[in-house]
């Protein structure tokens, strides 16, 4: 093998490291080691001219070992790696030492990081002498995507990349897409109709011909790798044949069960066991709810509901039905719930008649929900006065930290439907801080000052129905400190709006984990860069748009669907893609056959070769997570660019310092 | 089943029924209560809220004193006194910085205090240590019949919330249940009382004690039963004054919790101390004698 000729790069990534980090110090340490022949330090490596810097010297002085000490790998090796590959030598012979933040950042005292950069960078050069050249594996890209949520994000990133001339599932697990989008009255500021510019949407994500339609179903397994998933969807039972059915709704009628709480209506309405879920639902079709369908509970019923159906299209028997598909990429577009805001008793939702939450005010307000359009109270009146109390759950040290984004927004709205509707009726905007900051938001705000709405800037302390004047008597009362006035106000109410927060979906942390990507420390996705990456994961081929990364408006919404749709084809419009080789490997010489990897290992990676008795890795389904190289207790299995060898040098070079 | 006891300032003077009904409701449950050697007062809320680090210093005595004593859990009565002595058992537990000054001073009386002792609501107790099933066994006088409000007080799980609710608390009626009471939607069951208030603003504080009345005598309450001394006293001892004030003429029976417990578990009103209240509760003894 040939002399071991080590080049180290020190960035100062502007003041980033060298603010805290003695650069020159360890820079001209670093150049006295052995094996190093070059070191050297500059303002930004990751510029043009600080790649050229490893390049030069690769071509210069035949370095054939580089280390850049800078930032976290994932964020610049991939740029580093290649920079040493266009000089000529094998990436993988380069190494990164992050001093930014596992150093610089999270060190206070300037001695004490310079120390510990000279650790780190050390650990580096110590390893460097192990490192082997590895070769990208190339593996054929599975053109289909699919899409998981059928919301406006996902109807948005499917039509997209339909139109593109791929292959897409559309996976809801609700019996019609359409989502929250789809229960909105208007929408802010342009207060066109949800519906009326959402279901032109609808209907053309149902009748593309590359959109295969799963609702009613849910994903349950996810396996393979980038360019290559293999997805398990469960397509539920709908009891209903879907390709007979013509969504006529004659069942409905027939149908003797009726008082079933309706779920597009937030429960304000009640459906019948069998149900079509709103008048534009896509696909219009039938669905039975087996827990309220007598003949499903094994209960008595004439069955009025067959009799009614002329195609004959009710199947008590079907059963739920697993597809196993394969796609190249993933995009992730699972929604919001709404933040409960019973959680929060001084607000009294729940215990108090007329509190209640913006999603049902959308309902109230909307023409096709239960009242028909009318704003009104619980008795039927419509309400001389309401509160609108923005920040419920949000912006709340006790709930939810964060900003919510769109309740300033749409309780701006509320307050327009409801002097459109009763122009005589009171409205108070209780606020933290007005948030109207896109496009034509703050002009909408103007407006809605001008309409008499009444700015109250505070957070609502409480709601009581405790009268302690005759004006309060039989109504709600909100009290709040008016911060502006700097009094202390009792605000008569007949209707008590809480524009409760978004809040993740309850069961986005274990989704998370079936398709292999985190969440963020207040529960939606994480993405892999919050600038650069906001439509990524940190698994390649799986992207999120929508409220799932985090809570953000329509426009923004369907702007990230756009992106997210994009990162999708760029992945999948080529034909094949390079995988990580730092993967592991078994030597069948080696290797007793117990079968402990093949278990443990998460990705269904290793096979048991019968013939031979052995384990044996799959390098494309292969993560490199090391789980196999961990628990084979004849250390067998063993991962490239994780060797033991070179992990132990590392350990004796960060303590050899 | 023992457990150290504080009874507080309070607890000797205006709350002395508070501390005879407590100690005769554990006697009835076969609860030992040792009280704590020469305790001293917790510093209330007035202190922690003027001289912060000093009133850790007050509450940290007994906290010491309670630490040398015994391995049991420091059991309390009043509101004020278990957000005290919490607050400082907290900031010594968390903070180095605390314990290290707290600890400076209770060395010049040659005491310390390392922040792990258990302080209790002795709701806490009864609830999660004893058990409603073992206080329902040893009930002789259910009080079926009687409308009860359950006034929780302001500090009674603010800010922490360690055993209740912190804005929306249900034990003391989930209590008052499991005994045979109707506990009523109390809506002021969380509002403070005015507390020391009544001696500076007096208005204020009527106002506030006219809220908890008002709000009892709307559900039809039968009798108010209270976990604070402080609450106990302005609640019932100004009813006269907020009468006067507001044009009412609220007569309503106020009771510290421990008393109408006791009453079920068969303890004479004597022992009770309900000879002590200033608005008669004979009303709500006989209801539940009959």
């Amino acid at each position: 093998m040939a002399e071991d000729k080590i080049a180290v790069y020190f960035c100062h990534c502007g003041t980033n490291i060298a603010g805290k980090v003695d650069v020159e110090k360890v820079t001209a340490w670093a150049a006295e080691q052995p094996n190093v022949v070059v070191a050297r330090e500059y303002k930004y490596m990751c510029s043009d001219p600080g790649q050229d810097l490893i390049k030069d010297d690769i071509k210069n002085l035949g370095v054939n070992r580089v280390v850049v000490a800078a930032c976290s790998p994932t964020m610049h090796e991939p740029t580093f790696r290649k920079a040493a590959a266009d000089g000529g030598l094998n990436p993988y012979l380069l190494q990164m030492a992050n001093v930014r933040e596992h150093c610089s950042w999270v060190t206070e005292d300037r001695d004490d990081a310079t120390a510990k950069a000279k650790r780190i960078l050390n650990a580096q050069i110590h390893r460097m002498p192990f490192n082997e050249s590895l070769e990208p594996i190339e593996v054929p890209v599975n053109p289909a995507v699919m899409v998981v949520g059928g919301g406006i994000a996902g109807i948005e990133a499917a039509l997209k990349l339909a139109q593109s001339g791929k292959k897409v599932y559309l996976v809801e697990k609700n019996p019609s897409i359409g989502g929250h989008m789809a229960m909105f009255d208007k929408t802010f500021p342009t207060l066109d109709c949800a519906a009326c510019i959402l279901t032109p949407k609808m209907s053309a994500a149902g009748k593309h011909p590359n959109i295969e339609m799963l609702a009613y179903s849910e994903v349950t397994q996810v396996d393979g790798y980038v360019g290559n998933f293999k997805v398990k969807v469960n397509k539920k039972a709908r009891f209903v044949n879907t390709d007979t059915c013509t969504g006529c709704g004659l069942c409905l009628e027939a149908c003797v069960v009726r008082k079933v709480p309706n779920e597009f209506d937030v429960g304000l309405s009640k459906r019948s066991a069998v149900y079509i879920p709103f008048p534009q639902a896509v696909p219009l079709r039938a669905t039975i709810d087996p827990e309220k369908c007598l003949t499903k509970k094994g209960k008595k019923c004439k069955q009025p509901c067959v009799a009614a159906c002329g195609p004959g299209a009710i199947d008590f028997d079907q059963q739920d039905e697993i597809l196993e598909l394969e796609v190249g990429a993933i995009i992730m577009a699972t929604g919001f719930q709404l933040w409960d805001p019973a959680q929060d008793a001084r607000y009294g939702y729940g215990r108090l008649d007329n509190v209640i939450t913006s999603l049902e005010f959308e309902r109230i307000s909307n023409a096709s929900g239960p009242t028909g359009g009318h704003i009104v109270c619980k008795n039927g009146e419509a309400p001389k006065s309401v509160a609108i109390l923005h920040c419920v759950g949000s912006r709340d040290q006790n709930y939810q930290e964060h900003c919510s984004r769109v309740c300033c927004m749409y309780s701006l709205k509320f307050a327009h439907l409801i002097k459109e509707h009763l122009p005589e009726t009171e409205v108070y905007e209780l606020y933290i801080d007005m948030r109207s900051y896109g496009k034509g938001y703050e002009e909408f705000y103007r407006r809605l000052m001008d309409e008499g709405v009444h700015m109250v800037r505070g957070r609502a302390a409480e709601v009581t129905d405790v009268a302690l004047s005759p004006e309060e008597e039989g109504r709600l009362v909100v009290k709040t400190e008016d911060t502006l006035l700097r009094i202390v106000r009792r605000i008569p109410a007949d209707m008590v709006i809480l524009s409760s927060g978004l809040a993740p979906a309850s069961d986005a942390k274990s989704v998370a984990q079936t398709f292999g990507f985190g969440c963020s420390a207040n529960g939606f996705y994480l993405e892999r860069h919050p600038k650069l990456e906001p439509v990524s994961t940190v698994t390649d081929g799986i992207f999120i748009a929508g409220c799932c990364q985090y809570p953000k408006d329509i426009p923004d919404t369907v702007a990230q669907a756009g992106a997210a749709a994009a990162g999708a084809l760029a992945l999948v419009d080529n034909p094949t893609v390079k995988v990580e080789p730092t993967i592991s490997y078994i030597d069948p010489e080696k290797c007793s056959g117990c079968h402990i990897c093949v278990s443990l290992c998460p990705h269904v990676a290793i096979q048991y070769n019968e013939e031979k008795g052995v384990a044996e890795v799959i390098s494309a389904a292969c993560k490199g997570c090391g789980v196999c190289v961990a628990a084979c207790g004849s250390n067998v299995p063993q991962q490239r660019g994780y060797l033991d060898d070179q992990i132990f040098a590392e350990i004796e070079g960060a303590m050899a310092v | 089943m023992r457990y150290l006891y504080y009874p507080g300032c309070s607890g000797e003077a205006t709350g002395k029924a508070y501390d005879m009904s407590t100690r005769a409701m554990m006697e009835k449950l076969g609860v030992e209560l040792a009280e704590l050697d020469d305790w001293n007062c917790c510093g209330a809320t007035s202190y922690f809220n003027t001289r912060e680090l000093d009133s850790f210093a007050i509450a940290g005595r007994n906290l010491a004193i309670a630490q040398k004593q015994g391995d049991e859990d420091l059991c309390v009565t009043c509101n004020a006194c278990y957000t005290a002595l919490e607050k400082a058992n907290h900031y010594m537990a968390e903070s180095p910085r605390i314990r290290e000054a707290v600890n400076g001073a209770l060395g010049s009386v040659g005491r310390s205090y390392d922040g792990s002792k258990h302080v209790r609501h002795i709701m806490d107790v009864l609830i999660n240590d004893i058990g409603l099933d073992a206080v329902k066994e040893k009930v002789v006088r259910p009080l079926t019949g009687l409308k009860v409000a359950c006034y929780y007080g302001c500090q009674y799980s603010r800010p922490w919330g360690i055993f209740d609710d912190v804005e929306f608390p249900v034990t003391m009626d989930h209590l008052f249940q499991a005994l045979g009471a109707e506990t009523v939607d109390y809506a002021a069951k969380m509002k403070c009382c005015g507390g020391m208030m009544m001696l500076t603003k007096e208005e204020g504080a009527l106002r506030m004690c006219h809220e908890l009345l008002y709000c009892a005598e709307r559900e039809d309450a039968d009798v108010v039963v209270c976990a604070c001394p402080m609450c106990e006293m302005n609640v019932e001892g100004y009813q006269p004054r907020v009468n006067k004030a507001f044009g009412t003429s609220f007569n309503i029976p106020v009771m510290y919790f421990t008393q109408l417990v006791g009453l079920a578990l068969g303890a004479s009103s004597k022992e009770l101390g309900i000879d002590k209240q200033i608005v008669s509760c004979d009303r709500v003894v006989a209801a539940i004698s009959a």
